[in-house]
Parts: structure tokens; C-alpha cells; sequence
């Protein structure tokens, strides 16, 4: 371990715009995609701010809207503001969240945290991500022809009627589908069959066990909305008669079928967001993780449980009594293990050698966020609120603070986390932690008056809205911008770092003891010869603070205490 | 997944594993075992995923039988018993011969691979042919999924084929739904064209499997023509095997719920 940059490394090993694409190493595909996916987002956010801006204020027509803020007015009728919320949502579903933590940050981390050289199958990985680009593609084609304005969700049977371009966008979500089956494929094959000798499935840091109930998903479930969007689409072309209701079809089998997946989606979002949480509150605790194994069963607990909860989407669709009942005492079900966490996690930090970083300022406001997602979603499962509160905008602000404030900010947080190892060049935590402090400044102030106007009665996906709820709506939006300027602010930070003066990163910055922090940063081409000693993923005793190095670097058995590296495996053996 | 183990790019250059590296076996792996073990769990993770995606029809299937099950029934009459019955067997066939290539692989009998491989593929190809007969068949009768235009279930504009060209199913339904009251007739005749809509998409989805299969296959005999298969690389054959019998065991669930419901 060293401290210095090596010569070759897996950045500079290779040369040229074909050395990437047609790449088969983790770690380049992990950098394409993060570097995709933060384009995506870009994308998605700025119709997100459409939307706010559009918002804003009452009884504004996007015309009038046009004018106040000087927008092209080609723009277009008030429908317009349909095709803006669907594409943001659209983008940010398919193209940003869901391959976000497991394509980006798992490419990256998952195979160095196992001391292999690759996943299982490199060539279906590098498939993987040309099949993300060419589903963006599709997108892309949606966008600039007739748009999309279905919400993201394309329920039929105005799907079926719309004249926008619902079979590019469908297309494009299938293929990103199948691009998310291989990449859980990929992950599920590589924690079996690639473990280093002496890891366990107990010693397995807990990003793995995360990836790993997020595999499981993926490919059980990914598969279901692919079938359900072919349907969709078929039925559009062909009329077959399976959801169009002219035809004799049954839409709320739609419904059924793609909730199926995208219910069970949100945890491919938010578990391995949970996992990354997991390895930031540790290393920067500096304490072996509370509960090891309740965190590792409560990841496979909430992958089993998300199957079963589907229904809870469609308490307003025509569900039986019966059926509404089952879904929502199910849907309690999944609240024990997601608490469990939680409470993990708080107990870690407990008495624990807390360091600021700014990764774990990330991790402590996924727990604020969290909480709140994970709790108001209790009031969604239980029946007689939800009749209440469905499609309102305290559904928009529960799924806000799951699917950004958890799996958006733990993304960001483990890119901040694992950034010196990527580039092997550190960042300014002062411009880092400035633009996190205002981006969950600005979170919290866009999302806190939706509940309150949600709870109140407004509903979603409205262009307009009445005067009582004005003052939340423009909070809203401010916070909106707000959050924009401390995200800008967090991706300078990173861009920072690669321009003029860099500042070499030591192996090891921050103390962790997984393996993808023994080989050097950036890593070597093939990340190890051959695989690395196995002890407890959170032994943070085996690893001490070296000045010189700016970082940690492994206790000497020898020259420290020869006991210590027994005893770390036998923790949690 | 079957490219797994296809070739093992740069085990030219030296990064630690010694000297004696088996042509075989990919860079990031130990053990050829390890390998095969991999490839192996990948293929059964990837049919558990075709499975869930043949479920989404399946349960569509369900949902529009329970809701007509006697419509369900006699639109399964307008369906050919015996092309089905033969092509199950021609199916049940190529499966066998799909398992004896993988052990011709595994011992090296590289002449029986090619001809088992052969015969898998001419078998599969056979099916598609009389699938072929009896989409046409249906094509020109007018049964087919209630949003095409000459489909005589089409609730806006019913098509109807020409005097005594294809005519028989369309005179047998003018025959059994004589005695309906119009609107009754218009429900009947849209709920039979779902049938047919639901037959055309697992059937269809069905066959671009096997489609994809034959091209899989095809890949096979030209890898065993260069002899590329053997006792330490059968890897690719298993896996396409495994793939065959899932598109087999498919078609096993669709003849008696499409066919043999009358």
C-alpha cells in the first residue's frame, strides 16, 4: 500500500474513445455509467425544475408562465406540463435510479470488495451498458419527436390512445429492463461463485448482501414489467385485447402487472442505497456495524416482502375489499425490516469515533430522509388514510424522500466515498460538505409543504392548482432551485478535484478494512494478483492512521498486536 | 451468458497467475470449475428470469379465461389438435437430442455433437414450419386479434372472407351464433377475438424464443465444426441445452391451455 499514484492504473492502461466503449473492465463500466447516469439526472432534473417553476405560482398557464420567465413560446398549450412530469419521472425511474447505485457505484466497488479482478461475466456487463445507451436512445427519440405525457407509469387505457410517443418510451424502458436483469445477473453469479477464500457470507461487507437481495429483485421481477410494457406496446399496434377496454381488455390487469415490478423497483432503488449507507455510517463511525446480521436478513427480508405488497398501489382502482385489506396488512410487513435498519444504524453510531466527512454527512441525512419516506409511507399503507391521500401530493413528497432523499443522496454520498479511489485525487471537503448542507437544505423545503398540501387535498400531476395552496407550492419551488444550487455545487466539487492542482489520494483515506480499499488508488488494471486476506469487514483496528501517507494503512501483526487480526475474524465469525 | 466462456481475452500477459493457465478459462477466474460453476448459475438465474417474463402472458391468459371460460373453450375448437399434438412431439425430440449433444460434448464425440446439434436444429426448424401453416391458415380465415382490420372479430368493421376461400370457421361461427341476440353476438364475437389475440402473443412470443434458439444453435454446429467443443470447454452447448429445454417446457404449458381446452 502506498502512497503514491501508480504508473499504470486502470485510467491511463488504455487510450481512446474505443478503449472505453468496447471496454470489458468493472471499473471503466462502473465510471460510464455513473458519468451516464449523471448526465441522465441532469436531464431529469432540469424538467423537474419545469415543473416547479411552472408551479410556482396560481392560475398560471404555461403561456403566461412562458412570459414571466421569458420560455420559448413555442412551448406549446398547457398540456405541455403533462409531457414535463412524465419525463422527469420517466428519466429519472428508468435511466437514473434504478441503474444508479447497482450499475455505477456496484460495477466499481462490488468486485475489488470481493479481491476479484472482475465480475462473473465482463462481456454480458460491457452488454449491459450498451443496451443502458441504447435505451436512452429511445429516450432520447420520445423527447425530440412527439414527447410523452402518460406519467411514467403508462397506465392504459390512455396509453393505448395517446398520440405521443408512448412505443419509443416503452421500448426504451424494456431495453433498460433488460439491462438491469443482467446487471443483478452479473452481480447475484459474482458474490457466489467469486468470494476470496476465507469470505464467508457473514464476512461479506454490507453493500454485498445489498446488491445481492437487489439481484434478486432484478431478476425476478425486472422481467415481469419487461412482458408488461411488450404488452402494452403489442396491444397498441396489434389490439390484441389483452388491456384495451374497447376491445374488451382489462386495464387494471396493467395496473396489476406493472406494479408487480415496480413495487419490488423501489427496492432495487433504495436497498442498495441502504447498503452504501451501511459501509459509510461503519467506516465513519469507526466501529464494527451494529447487528451485522439483522442488516444482512433484513435486505433478503425486504427483497422477499416487496413481492407481496403490490396491491397497495391500486386501493382507488377497483380492488375487492378483501384484496385492499391483504395488500395493506402485507405492506406493514415490509416497515419491520426497514426499521431494523434504522435502528442498526442510529446504534451504530452510538459512542462511536465519529469523523465529518463529507460521505457521512450524506449518510446521516439519508437517515433524517429515510425516516421520514420510510414513515409516511405508513399512512399510504393503511387503507382509510390512503383512500384520502392517493394521488396527492403527499404521495409525491413520501416517494420523493424514499427514492431521492434515500437512494439520490446515498448514490452521491457513495460517489464522494469512493471518488479517491476512482481518480485517486481528493476533493475540498469544505466546497463538498457546503453544497451537501445546501442541497438537504433544499430537499427538505421542497418536500416538507408537499405533505402539507397533499394532506390537504391537492392532487398530483396538475397543471394548476387553487390559492389555498399557493404559499406551499412557492416554498416548494424555491427549495426546488435550492437543492438544484447545492447539487451544482457538489458536482463542481468533484469536477474541482481532476482540474489544476490535484491532490494525490492515499489507498486508504478512510480507514475502511473492505478490500476494495487495499489495492492502490486508482486501482491497477486487474485490482489484485491474487486476492487479499479475508478478515471482518469492520475491524477497524486492523487499519491505523499513517501521517505520512495521509492515510490509513494496515497494523503490523508484528509490530502491533499479533492478536488482533484473530480476533477481528473471530467478531463476527 | 453463453459467450462465458467463450475465450479468455489477454491470458498472454502475466498478471499473477503463474504459468500453467488453461486455454480456457477467462482471466478473473481460478479454476476452470469455478468457471463452469458460474456460467452455469448464471443460465438457471437467466430462465428463472424468462419464466417470470412468459408469467406476465400467463397471468393475462388467466385473467381473460376466468373472466369467459365457455367462450375460452370454443374458441379453443378453431385451433388444429393435430398440428399442435406434432409439433410437441417434434419439440419433446429436439429437447432429447439437445441433452445428448451436451454429453456428446462432454466426451468429446465431436461427429455425434454436430449430428444431434443437426437434428435439434432441423427439429426446431420444423416447428416454426407448422407454425407457419397455421398462422397462415388463421391469417387468411380472419382469426386473429380484434384490432386488426381483417380480423373477423374487429368489433368496428368485421371482416369477412370471401366465399369458399378459407370460409368453413367463419360459416361454423355464423352457424353457432345464429340464435344471439345482436348485442350478445357483438360481446361473443369481440371476447373470441381476445382468445385469438392471446394465442397469437405467447404463441408468437414463443417462437421468437425459438428463433432465437435456432440462431444459438446454428452458432453451435459452426463452433463444433471448428472443434472448438471438447471434455474441458462444453460449457456453451449446456448452456444453450438448458436454454432449449425452457423453450420446450414452454410450449409443454401452452398446447393444453390453447389447444386441449375445448
Amino acid at each position: 500500500m502506498t502512497n503514491t499514484t501508480p504508473d499504470v492504473h486502470y485510467l491511463n492502461c488504455e487510450k481512446g474513445f474505443k478503449s472505453w466503449f468496447w471496454t470489458l473492465d468493472h471499473k471503466r463500466l462502473g465510471l460510464m455509467y455513473m458519468w451516464s447516469v449523471i448526465a441522465a439526472f441532469i436531464l431529469g432534473g432540469i424538467f423537474a425544475l419545469l415543473v416547479r417553476m411552472e408551479l410556482m405560482q396560481p392560475n398560471m398557464g404555461i403561456e403566461e408562465n412562458a412570459a414571466l420567465y421569458g420560455w420559448s413560446k413555442e412551448l406549446g398549450p398547457a398540456n405541455l406540463y403533462n409531457h414535463f412530469f412524465t419525463l422527469h419521472g420517466a428519466i429519472m425511474v428508468f435511466l437514473v435510479i434504478i441503474p444508479g447505485i447497482p450499475a455505477a457505484l456496484g460495477n466499481f466497488a462490488l468486485p475489488m470488495m470481493l479481491g476479484a479482478k472482475d465480475v462473473a461475466y465482463p462481456k454480458l456487463n460491457r452488454f449491459s451498458y450498451h443496451l443502458w445507451l441504447s435505451g436512452a436512445i429511445f429516450f432520447v427519440l420520445a423527447l425530440v419527436t412527439k414527447g410523452l405525457d402518460t406519467g411514467w407509469t403508462f397506465y392504459a387505457p390512455y396509453s393505448l390512445t395517446t398520440d405521443t410517443a408512448v412505443v419509443f418510451a416503452t421500448t426504451g424502458a424494456f431495453i433498460l429492463g433488460f439491462s438491469s436483469i443482467f446487471t443483478g445477473l452479473n452481480m447475484l453469479v459474482t458474490i457466489h461463485k467469486l468470494r476470496p477464500e476465507g469470505m464467508t457470507w457473514f464476512k461479506m461487507p454490507l453493500f454485498l448482501w445489498a446488491i445481492y437481495a437487489t439481484a434478486i429483485i432484478q431478476i425476478l421481477a425486472t422481467p415481469v414489467i419487461g412482458i408488461a410494457l411488450l404488452m402494452l406496446t403489442i396491444e397498441r399496434v396489434l389490439g390484441v385485447g389483452i388491456f384495451d377496454p374497447t376491445l374488451g381488455g382489462d386495464p387494471v390487469l396493467f395496473e396489476h402487472i406493472f406494479w408487480f415490478y415496480s413495487h419490488p423497483a423501489v427496492y432495487v432503488m433504495v436497498l442498495p442505497a441502504m447498503g452504501v449507507v451501511s459501509e459509510l455510517l461503519a467506516n465513519f463511525s469507526r466501529k464494527p456495524i451494529f447487528g451485522y446480521r439483522s442488516i444482512a436478513f433484513s435486505s433478503v427480508a425486504i427483497a422477499i416482502f416487496s413481492f407481496i405488497v403490490w396491491g397497495h398501489h391500486m386501493f382507488v382502482s377497483g380492488q375487492s375489499d378483501l384484496v385492499n385489506v391483504v395488500f395493506s396488512a402485507l405492506t406493514f410487513s415490509v416497515a419491520v425490516p426497514s426499521a431494523i435498519k434504522v435502528f442498526n444504524w442510529i446504534a451504530t453510531l452510538y459512542k462511536g469515533s465519529i469523523s465529518l466527512d463529507t460521505p457521512m454527512w450524506y449518510a446521516l441525512s439519508v437517515i433524517w430522509l429515510f425516516g421520514i419516506g420510510g414513515l409516511t409511507g405508513l399512512w399510504l399503507g393503511t387503507l382509510g388514510t390512503d383512500i384520502h391521500l392517493h394521488d396527492t401530493y403527499f404521495v409525491v413528497a413520501h416517494f420523493h424522500f424514499v427514492m431521492v432523499g434515500s437512494a439520490i443522496f446515498a448514490f452521491i454520498g457513495g460517489v464522494f466515498y469512493w471518488w479517491p479511489k476512482m481518480y485517486g485525487v481528493m476533493y475540498n471537503e469544505t466546497i463538498a460538505k457546503t453544497g451537501t448542507a445546501i442541497a438537504f437544505i433544499g430537499f427538505n423545503l421542497t418536500f416538507l409543504p408537499q405533505f402539507i398540501a397533499g394532506s390537504k387535498g391537492m392532487p398530483r400531476r396538475y397543471f394548476d392548482y387553487a390559492e389555498e395552496f399557493a404559499s406551499y407550492n412557492y416554498w416548494s419551488s424555491i427549495g426546488a432551485m435550492t437543492l438544484g444550487v447545492g447539487l451544482s455545487i457538489a458536482l463542481y466539487a468533484l469536477l474541482k478535484s481532476l482540474m489544476g492542482q490535484r491532490k494525490a489520494a492515499p489507498a486508504n483515506p478512510w480507514g475502511a478494512v473492505t478490500l476494495d480499499w487495499q489495492c492502490t488508488s486508482p486501482p491497477p488494471p486487474h485490482n489484485f494478483d491474487h486476492a487479499p486476506p479475508v478478515d471482518g469487514p469492520y475491524d477497524h483496528e486492523l487499519v491505523r492512521w499513517n501521517n505520512d501517507l495521509q492515510g490509513y494503512e494496515p497494523v503490523d501483526p508484528v509490530d502491533g498486536d499479533p492478536n488482533l487480526a484473530r480476533m477481528g475474524s473471530a467478531k463476527l465469525a | 451468458m453463453t459467450t462465458a466462456s467463450a475465450d479468455a481475452p489477454g491470458h498472454d500477459d502475466d498478471h499473477g497467475h503463474g504459468h500453467d493457465h488453461p486455454k480456457h478459462l477467462a482471466h478473473h477466474f481460478d479454476t476452470l470449475e469455478q468457471q463452469f460453476d458460474s456460467s452455469k448459475l448464471g443460465m438457471w438465474a437467466f430462465l428463472l428470469t424468462e419464466v417470470l417474463f412468459f408469467s406476465g402472458l400467463f397471468v393475462a391468459y388467466a385473467t381473460l379465461r376466468a373472466n369467459n371460460p365457455e367462450v375460452f373453450s370454443y374458441a379453443s375448437s378453431f385451433l388444429d389438435t393435430k398440428w399442435g399434438a406434432i409439433n410437441t412431439v417434434v419439440l419433446l425430440i429436439s429437447s432429447f437430442t439437445a441433452a445428448m449433444s451436451v454429453r456428446n460434448a462432454q466426451l468429446g464425440e465431436t461427429s455425434k455433437l454436430k449430428r444431434n446439434l443437426i437434428i435439434t436444429l432441423i427439429c426446431a426448424g420444423g416447428f416454426m414450419g407448422i407454425k407457419y401453416v397455421e398462422y397462415s391458415h388463421k391469417w387468411h380465415a380472419g382469426l386473429l386479434p380484434p384490432g386488426l382490420e381483417n380480423s373477423m372479430f374487429n368489433p368496428e368493421t368485421p371482416w369477412v372472407p370471401e366465399a369458399g376461400h378459407h370460409d368453413a370457421d367463419y360459416l361454423n361461427l355464423q352457424r353457432d351464433t345464429m340464435d344471439m341476440a345482436p348485442a350478445e353476438r357483438v360481446h361473443f364475437m369481440t371476447t373470441l377475438g381476445r382468445f385469438f389475440g392471446v394465442y397469437f402473443f405467447l404463441t408468437g412470443l414463443h417462437g421468437v424464443h425459438v428463433l432465437i434458439g435456432m440462431g444459438v444453435i446454428s452458432w453451435l454446429i459452426l463452433r463444433t465444426s471448428r472443434g472448438e467443443f471438447g471434455p474441458d470447454n462444453f460449457t456453451a452447448v449446456d448452456l444453450v441445452a438448458l436454454y432449449w429445454h425452457l423453450v420446450d417446457l414452454v410450449w409443454i404449458f401452452l398446447f393444453p391451455l390453447l389447444y386441449l381446452i375445448a
